[in-house]
C-alpha cells in the first residue's frame, strides 16, 4: 500500500501525502498550488469553469471537472490547466489563439474552462458543428451567446493527434491515504475492492465522483472513507459477449457509449445528453444505477432494456434484474459492503425496436422531468413484447407493468395506446418540483407512449426536432 | 516602429482576450492573498419572514478560526447598504424579511470554518406570514414605492370608442444574472483606519460610499477598485456592496484583510434578480390593427426592499410602448413589495418587462385579426413627422425602425419563410415551427438625470506612453478597449501606447455606476475631453517647435506633424515636460438635453433611442413542448461603431441572454418563499446547443446617431437583450400552428417547454369540442 498520491502537474511531478482525500483538484490548485487559471464557477460540475484535461498513461486526454473530482483521480495521470497550454515563448496555443482572433471571451471568467475543453476536443477526430456542441454543452458562458466560440473551435479543432506526455509517474501498489479520521482506498482490482468493503463497510464508492463530489461541495458532508474506483481496471471493461453487453461498473459514460449506441441508438442519443462531456468523461452507469435517483437518466433505458446488475460482496456475487433493484426513493437491495460489480445488457433480439426519450428545460446537460424508454415487438399488428421503463414519474425508476399488461397482446394501434394512457395515470405518481408540475410530467408521460407508437406503427410520422 | 493602425471602428480583440484564454487575467479571488488573509461568511435567514427573538452566537464565537463576529448591533456607523432608499440591512435588525437574509457575518481562517462556525448559531424566531406573490402584495397593497401614473391622451374615453377592443394578461418571471464570477470583495485595512477594498462591482463610488457609511469613515479614508468582474449584468450594480461592506466590517474589527466570496447557491439565494412582472392591458383598435387606446397595469416584482426599483419600474412605463406609437395611453404601474429577495438591476432594467408586454398585445391583436403579426406591428411604427410622441411626451427624433426592420424583413426572407412556415406546419402534425419579427426602441440615459456624468484622468509619460482613469468598470463588454480607442485616436497613437488602469475611487471620483448602456457615451465623452486638453497644450509646444500655429499641428501615426515637420508623439511629450506644461488631466461630461419630471412623468429622459430587430424561427415537439431555435437573424443600430467586433459581441450575447429570460431560466420558489433553482444544475441559461448554426447577425450599416456622443456610436449593452424577445414571439406562433393557426391560449414567460405543452394541450382540446360536437 502507497500514502502518497504522484501526478504529473503540467510538466512538473507532484507527490501528495497527507492530504485531505476529499479535497477537490480545483480546491488544490486554488490553494495549496495558488494556480488561479481555473475557476470555480458552481462548485457541482455544472458550468464548466473548472474544466481541466487529465491525462492518461495511455495518452487519452479528457477534460474534466475539477470542482468535482477529489485529487486521488490525480494518482498516475498527468493534470494540465490553462496555464500549461502556451508554448515555452509564451506563444498562445492554437486554441488559444483562436478563441482571442474569433472574440471568444468577452468577461473572460468561463474561458478557460471552454479552452481546455477546446484542447480536449482538437486530440478526437475532426469534429462536425454537432460534436462541437456536444464537447462544449458543459461550458456554460453567459456573455457571448456562444457563436464566437463555436467558430474558433471549427477553425481550430481540425483533427489532431493528441500529443503524447512523456511517461508518466507509474507508481506501483494501490493508494492508501489517511489524513486525520479520514481513509481512503483506490485499489487496482475488484478483488481488492471487495475485501476493502468487507473491511469498512461504511465506506462511500467513489467512481466518478459527479454525484459524490456535490455531497461534499454542496451538502458539506464528512465522508470518513472513501473508495475509489478509478484505478479498478477490471471494472472498467465494456464488451459484448454471450448475446449481452457488460457494462463494468466503473466504465464511464464515454466509456460505454460506443458500443450501446452501435445497437441502441436512441440510448446512445440519450447519454449524449447527460450531463456534459466532462461528466461522462467521469460518471458511470454504474453510479448512476447505485445512486438510486428517480431521475437518473440511464435505469428507465436499462429497465426497458431488461438490464441486470451483477452485486458482489466479498467472493459472494449475485445476479439482480434491474426491475427489483430499487426498493424505494434512493433505497436498493444493496447490503453492506456489497457493490455493483458489472451491468448486463441483453442485445436486442430480431423484430424489437428500442426508443427512449429525455425530457428537461434545456435540451443539454439538464436534469430530465421525465425519461421513457420502451422496447417492443409488434408482430402482425399485435404487441407480443413490451417492456417500460419511466424516470421522474415515483420515488424510483419505474417499470410499469400495468402499462406493459395494458398494451401486451393487444393490436398496435391508436385505441390500445389511448387505453393505455389511462391505466398510467394510477400507475404513477409524480411529484411537482422547481423541475415540472406533476400535471407536466403526466401529460408527458402519456405524450411519450404516444410518441413511440407513432414512431413505430406504420405511417413514419416525423416526431422529432429537426437539428440546428 | 510599428506603423500604427487605425483604431476607431476596427475589430479589435478585447484588450485581456490573451490573458482571459491563458489564465493570466486576475479577477478578485485570484490576487495574491494577504498575510493573515480572513475568510468572510454570511448566515443566512431560513424563513422568508419572523421576527428573531433572540439570536445565541456563543457557539459560533467559541468555534477554534473564527476571529470575529458581528451582527447588526455591532456596525459602527448605518447597518444598512440600500443606493437609493434606506431598507436593505447590513444585517437583520430583528426583522427578517426574506428566506436568504443575512443574520450575522463570521470572519474565520477559512471559508469552509466560516460557514461551519455560522452553522452553530442558536436563533429563535417567531414566523410571520409572509407575503409571496404579486397577487398576494396586490390583495394587502404591499408596494415597497409608490404607485406611479403615466399618462398621455384620455385613454379611457379612446378604448369607449374603439371600435375593438382586448383585454388581457401576461405574467413575466424573473431572471437570474448568471454573472460566471460570484459576488467577491476583499477588503484590506491600512493605516488611520483607511480601507482599500477590492469589489466586483459596477458601481465602486457607491462601494465606496457606503462601506464609508458602514465604517463610520469619511469617504476619503476608503477607496473601492475593481479591474474587471466576471460578469456583471446589473447584479452587482447596487447588490456588489453587501459583500463588500461586510467584509470591511469584518476586516476593520479584525484590524485582518477579509476576503468575502459568496458561493454559487448563496450568490443565488441572497442576492436579486430581474423583477418578475404582471402586465395586464385593455387595448381599443381599428380594423387595420392600429392601436387607438391603451391601459396598461404593471405590478412590478420588487421583493422586499425597494434597491432600484423605482427607477425599474419607471423603465418598464418608458419602455411599455416600444416601437410603437401609443395615441391615447395610461399606464399604472404598482412597486410591490414580498417576502423574497429584493430584485435588482439587470440589463434592460426594467425595459424588458415593458416590451413585452406591448408586443403581447400587438400580437394578440393581429392574431384577433388574423392578420400577420409584422402587418400590424410595422402599422403601430411610430411615425418621423406626427405620431411620434411617446407616452413621457418626449419626441422621438432619431426614428429608424421602418428602414432597420425593412431591410431585415428583405435580408432574412421573411415572406417566402412564412409562407414555408404554413407549408410545413400543414404537413407535420407532431412538429410545428412558428415565425416573428419584433423590433426594440430602446432609450439611452440614466432616467435619474442627475446620473449622466462621468469623469476621467489621462495621463502622459514622458516616453509617450499613455495611462488611462476613467468612471466605468470592465465586465467583459470591452468599455476598457472602446475607451482606449478613443483616447489613441485622439492622440494619433497605437493602441499599445495606451495603457488600462483599474478602475479607482481615488483617482476618478463621485462617478455613476456602469449601468444603464452608458459606458462608453459617458466615459468615452471623458476621456476624449481630457485627452483634447492635453492634446491641446502639446499642440501648443509643437506649434512653438514647428513655428506654425497650434491649429495647423496634427496628432496622427504616432508622429505629431505641421508646416512639413514632424516628431514622434513622445518627444512632443519630452518637449513638453522640459516647457513646465502639465501632461496630466481630468475631464469630464454631463449628458445635454435631457430632463425629466417624475412627478407627472413627462420630459425628456433620454438623450437618444437605440433601434433593433430580430426574426426567430422555432420548432416544437407538440408531444412534449421541447423546442429549438432554428434560425434568427438580426439586425441591430449601434450607429457608428466603435468597434464592431464589440459590438456584434454584446448583440449576440444580449439576444441569447434575452431568450434565455424568456424561455429555461425558471426561477422557482416553493411555498415557503425559499428559491429552489439556486444553481445551474436547476436553473437553466441557454448552453451552446441552444443556438442555431442560422445565427445572422449585422449592424445597421446605415446607422449613425442623430446626437453628438463619441464619434456618433450608439450605446449597444443592453437594447440586444430584448430581441429574445421574437423567440418568445415565434413560439406563440407555433403554438397557434397546433390550432387554427391564430389562437394562443394566456401564455406566461419564460415559456419553458411545460408551459408550451400546455398551450398546446389547450389549444388542442379547444379544437377538439367542435369537432367532436360535429361528429354528434
Amino acid at each position: 500500500m502507497r500514502d502518497a498520491i504522484h501526478f504529473r502537474l503540467g510538466t512538473e511531478d507532484r507527490t501528495l501525502r497527507d492530504v485531505d482525500p476529499t479535497m477537490t483538484v480545483l480546491e488544490y490548485l486554488r490553494g495549496p498550488e495558488r494556480i488561479c487559471g481555473t475557476k470555480e464557477g458552481c462548485a457541482e460540475g455544472d458550468c464548466g469553469a473548472c474544466t481541466v484535461v487529465l491525462v492518461d498513461a495511455d495518452g487519452r486526454h479528457d477534460a474534466v471537472n475539477a470542482c468535482v473530482l477529489f485529487v486521488p483521480a490525480l494518482d498516475g495521470r498527468q493534470l494540465l490547466t490553462v496555464e500549461h497550454l502556451a508554448g515555452p515563448d509564451g506563444a498562445l496555443h492554437p486554441v488559444q489563439q483562436a478563441m482571442v482572433d474569433r472574440h471568444g471571451s468577452q468577461c473572460g471568467f468561463c474561458t478557460p474552462g471552454f479552452v481546455m475543453s477546446l484542447y480536449a476536443l482538437r486530440t478526437e477526430a475532426k469534429p462536425d458543428r454537432a460534436a462541437v456542441n456536444e464537447a462544449l454543452a458543459g461550458n456554460l458562458c453567459r456573455c457571448t451567446g456562444y457563436r464566437p466560440i463555436v467558430d474558433a473551435a471549427m477553425d481550430v479543432c481540425t483533427g489532431h493527434e493528441a500529443p503524447v506526455p512523456a511517461p508518466l509517474p507509474s507508481p506501483a501498489g494501490s493508494l492508501a491515504l489517511s489524513h486525520g479520521d479520514k481513509r481512503s482506498f483506490s485499489p487496482r482490482t475488484a478483488d481488492e475492492l471487495a475485501g476493502i468493503l468487507l473491511e469498512y463497510p461504511v465506506a462511500t464508492i467513489v467512481a466518478g465522483g459527479t454525484d459524490v463530489g456535490l455531497w461534499v461541495t454542496k451538502q458539506h458532508k464528512t465522508l470518513p472513507v472513501t473508495v475509489s474506483l478509478d484505478a479498478v481496471a477490471d471494472l472498467r471493461g465494456v464488451e459484448e459477449t454471450d448475446g449481452a453487453i457488460r457494462i463494468g461498473a466503473g466504465a464511464t459514460y464515454q466509456d460505454a457509449l460506443p458500443l450501446l449506441e452501435t445497437h441502441f441508438p436512441d440510448f446512445g442519443a440519450m447519454i449524449r445528453r447527460i450531463g456534459s462531456r466532462q461528466i461522462r468523461n467521469r460518471g458511470t452507469i454504474g453510479g448512476n444505477i447505485a445512486n438510486a435517483s428517480p431521475i437518473g437518466d440511464s435505469p428507465p433505458a436499462l429497465l426497458a432494456l431488461d438490464a441486470s446488475v451483477v452485486l458482489r460482496r466479498g467472493d459472494v456475487r449475485r445476479t439482480v434484474r434491474l426491475d427489483a433493484f430499487f426498493t424505494g426513493y434512493r433505497q436498493t437491495v444493496l447490503t453492506k459492503g456489497e457493490f455493483i460489480e458489472r451491468i448486463d445488457v441483453p442485445l436486442p433480439a430480431a423484430r424489437e425496436v428500442f426508443r427512449c426519450y429525455k425530457v428537461s428545460k434545456r435540451f443539454d446537460q439538464d436534469i430530465s422531468a421525465v425519461c421513457a424508454a420502451f422496447r417492443l415487438r409488434v408482430e402482425g399488428g399485435i404487441v407480443r413484447d413490451i417492456r417500460i421503463g419511466y424516470g421522474g414519474m415515483a420515488a424510483t425508476p419505474l417499470r410499469p407493468r400495468a402499462v406493459e399488461d395494458a398494451l401486451t397482446s393487444r393490436p398496435w394501434n391508436e385505441a390500445t395506446i389511448r387505453m393505455a394512457q389511462a391505466v398510467m395515470d394510477s400507475a404513477m405518481s409524480p411529484l411537482s418540483d422547481m423541475r415540472a408540475s406533476a400535471l407536466y410530467r403526466r401529460t408527458v408521460a402519456r405524450n411519450l407512449l404516444l410518441k413511440c407508437f407513432l414512431e413505430t406503427s406504420e405511417e413514419a410520422a416525423v416526431t422529432r426536432l429537426a437539428p440546428v | 516602429m510599428n506603423a500604427v493602425v487605425p483604431v476607431l471602428g476596427a475589430p479589435i480583440p478585447h484588450d485581456s482576450a490573451p490573458k482571459h484564454v491563458s489564465g493570466k487575467a486576475i479577477y478578485i479571488d485570484d490576487m495574491p492573498e494577504p498575510p493573515g488573509l480572513l475568510h468572510a461568511y454570511l448566515a443566512l435567514s431560513p424563513h422568508a419572514h419572523a421576527r428573531v427573538k433572540s439570536m445565541d452566537l456563543s457557539a459560533v464565537i467559541a468555534t477554534p478560526g473564527v476571529v470575529a463576529v458581528m451582527t447588526a448591533k455591532d456596525v459602527p456607523g448605518v447597518n444598512d447598504v440600500g443606493p437609493a432608499f434606506p431598507g436593505d440591512p447590513i444585517f437583520a435588525d430583528g426583522l427578517v424579511e426574506y428566506h436568504g437574509q443575512s443574520l450575522f457575518g463570521v470572519a474565520a481562517t477559512s471559508m469552509a470554518l466560516a460557514r461551519e462556525a455560522a452553522s452553530k448559531a442558536v436563533i429563535e424566531y417567531e414566523i410571520l406570514r409572509p407575503i409571496l406573490t404579486i397577487d398576494e402584495a396586490l390583495a394587502a397593497q404591499s408596494f415597497v414605492l409608490p404607485t406611479q401614473i403615466m399618462q398621455r391622451g384620455d385613454a379611457g374615453s379612446a378604448l369607449a370608442n374603439a371600435p375593438l377592443r382586448l383585454s388581457g394578461r401576461i405574467d413575466v418571471g424573473g431572471q437570474e444574472h448568471f454573472y460566471l464570477e460570484g459576488q467577491v470583495a476583499m477588503a484590506v485595512p491600512g493605516e488611520d483606519g483607511d480601507m482599500l477594498v477590492h469589489s466586483s462591482t459596477q458601481h465602486p463610488t457607491e462601494v465606496q460610499h457606503l462601506v464609508a457609511r458602514a465604517l463610520k469613515l469619511s469617504d476619503n479614508a476608503v477607496v473601492c477598485e475593481t479591474r474587471r468582474m466576471g460578469g456583471g449584468f446589473g447584479g452587482k450594480e447596487s447588490q456588489a456592496s453587501l459583500i463588500a461592506v461586510s467584509a470591511a466590517l469584518l476586516a476593520q474589527k479584525t484590524g485582518r484583510p477579509v476576503k468575502h466570496r459568496l458561493d454559487r447557491d448563496d450568490d443565488m439565494i441572497l442576492t436579486g434578480k430581474r423583477h418578475h412582472a404582471r402586465i395586464d392591458y385593455d387595448v381599443g383598435f381599428g380594423k387595420d390593427g392600429r392601436i387607438l387606446g391603451i391601459e396598461f397595469m404593471h405590478a412590478i416584482g420588487c421583493g422586499y426592499s425597494p434597491d432600484l426599483s423605482g427607477a425599474i419600474a419607471d423603465r418598464a412605463m418608458f419602455h411599455a410602448d416600444n416601437a410603437y406609437y401609443l395615441d391615447h395611453v395610461r399606464i399604472v404601474s404598482h412597486r410591490c413589495k414580498t417576502n423574497t429577495v429584493s430584485n435588482t438591476a439587470f440589463r434592460g432594467f426594467g425595459g424588458p418587462q415593458g416590451m413585452v408586454g406591448i408586443e403581447h398585445v400587438v400580437d394578440e391583436i393581429a392574431r384577433h385579426l388574423r392578420i400577420d403579426p409584422l402587418t400590424v406591428r410595422k402599422r403601430n411604427f411610430y411615425g418621423k413627422r406626427g405620431r411620434n410622441i411617446t407616452p413621457y411626451h418626449m419626441t422621438v427624433e432619431d426614428n429608424v425602425i421602418a428602414e432597420l426592420v425593412a431591410e431585415l424583413e428583405r435580408e432574412s426572407g421573411y415572406a417566402a419563410r412564412r409562407k414555408a412556415v404554413k407549408a410545413f406546419n400543414a404537413a407535420h402534425p407532431w412538429v410545428k415551427r412558428g415565425l416573428a419579427l419584433t423590433p426594440i426602441k430602446f432609450g439611452i440615459s440614466f432616467t435619474l438625470t442627475h446620473m449622466n456624468q462621468a469623469g476621467a484622468l489621462v495621463h502622459v509619460y514622458t516616453d509617450g506612453s499613455v495611462q488611462l482613469n476613467h468612471g466605468g468598470t470592465e465586465m467583459g463588454q470591452g468599455l476598457y478597449l472602446k475607451i482606449a480607442q478613443i483616447v489613441a485616436a485622439e492622440f494619433g497613437i497605437g493602441l499599445d501606447r495606451v495603457k488600462i488602469t483599474a478602475t479607482t475611487t481615488a483617482k476618478v471620483p463621485n462617478t455613476s455606476p456602469t449601468a444603464a448602456s452608458s459606458g462608453t457615451d459617458l466615459n468615452g465623452k471623458a476621456a476624449q475631453t481630457a485627452a483634447r486638453t492635453i492634446k491641446q497644450r502639446m499642440a501648443g509646444v509643437a506649434a512653438i517647435a514647428f513655428g506654425v500655429q497650434p491649429a495647423e499641428v496634427l496628432f496622427a501615426g504616432g508622429k505629431v506633424s505641421g508646416g512639413g515637420q514632424e516628431l514622434p508623439f513622445g518627444e512632443v511629450a519630452k518637449l513638453a515636460h522640459r516647457a513646465r506644461v502639465s501632461l496630466s488631466s481630468t475631464g469630464y461630461y454631463s449628458t445635454p438635453k435631457i430632463h425629466y419630471d417624475t412627478k407627472i412623468h413627462r420630459g425628456r429622459p433620454f438623450y437618444y433611442f437605440a433601434y433593433g430587430a430580430a426574426v426567430s424561427e422555432v420548432e416544437v415537439d407538440t408531444l412534449t413542448g421541447e423546442y429549438r431555435l432554428r434560425r434568427v437573424d438580426i439586425l441591430h443600430d449601434a450607429g457608428q461603431s466603435l468597434n464592431p467586433a464589440i459590438d456584434l459581441g454584446q448583440v449576440e450575447g444580449g439576444f441569447v441572454q434575452g431568450m434565455g429570460w424568456l424561455t429555461t431560466e425558471e426561477l422557482w420558489w416553493d411555498d415557503k418563499g425559499h428559491l429552489r433553482t439556486h444553481a445551474p444544475s436547476t436553473y437553466k441559461i441557454p448552453a451552446c446547443g441552444d443556438i442555431p448554426a442560422a445565427f445572422n447577425v449585422s449592424l445597421f450599416k446605415a446607422g449613425r446617431n442623430k446626437e453628438d456622443v463619441v464619434y456618433r456610436s450608439k450605446a449597444v449593452g443592453e437594447p440586444p437583450l430584448m430581441l429574445g424577445i421574437a423567440v418568445f414571439q415565434a413560439l406563440r406562433d407555433a403554438v397557434a400552428a397546433c390550432g387554427d393557426g391564430w389562437t394562443v391560449p394566456r401564455f406566461d414567460a419564460p415559456a419553458t417547454a411545460e408551459r408550451v405543452l400546455m398551450a398546446i394541450e389547450t389549444v388542442r382540446a379547444r379544437a377538439a369540442i367542435p369537432q367532436a360536437q360535429a361528429a354528434d
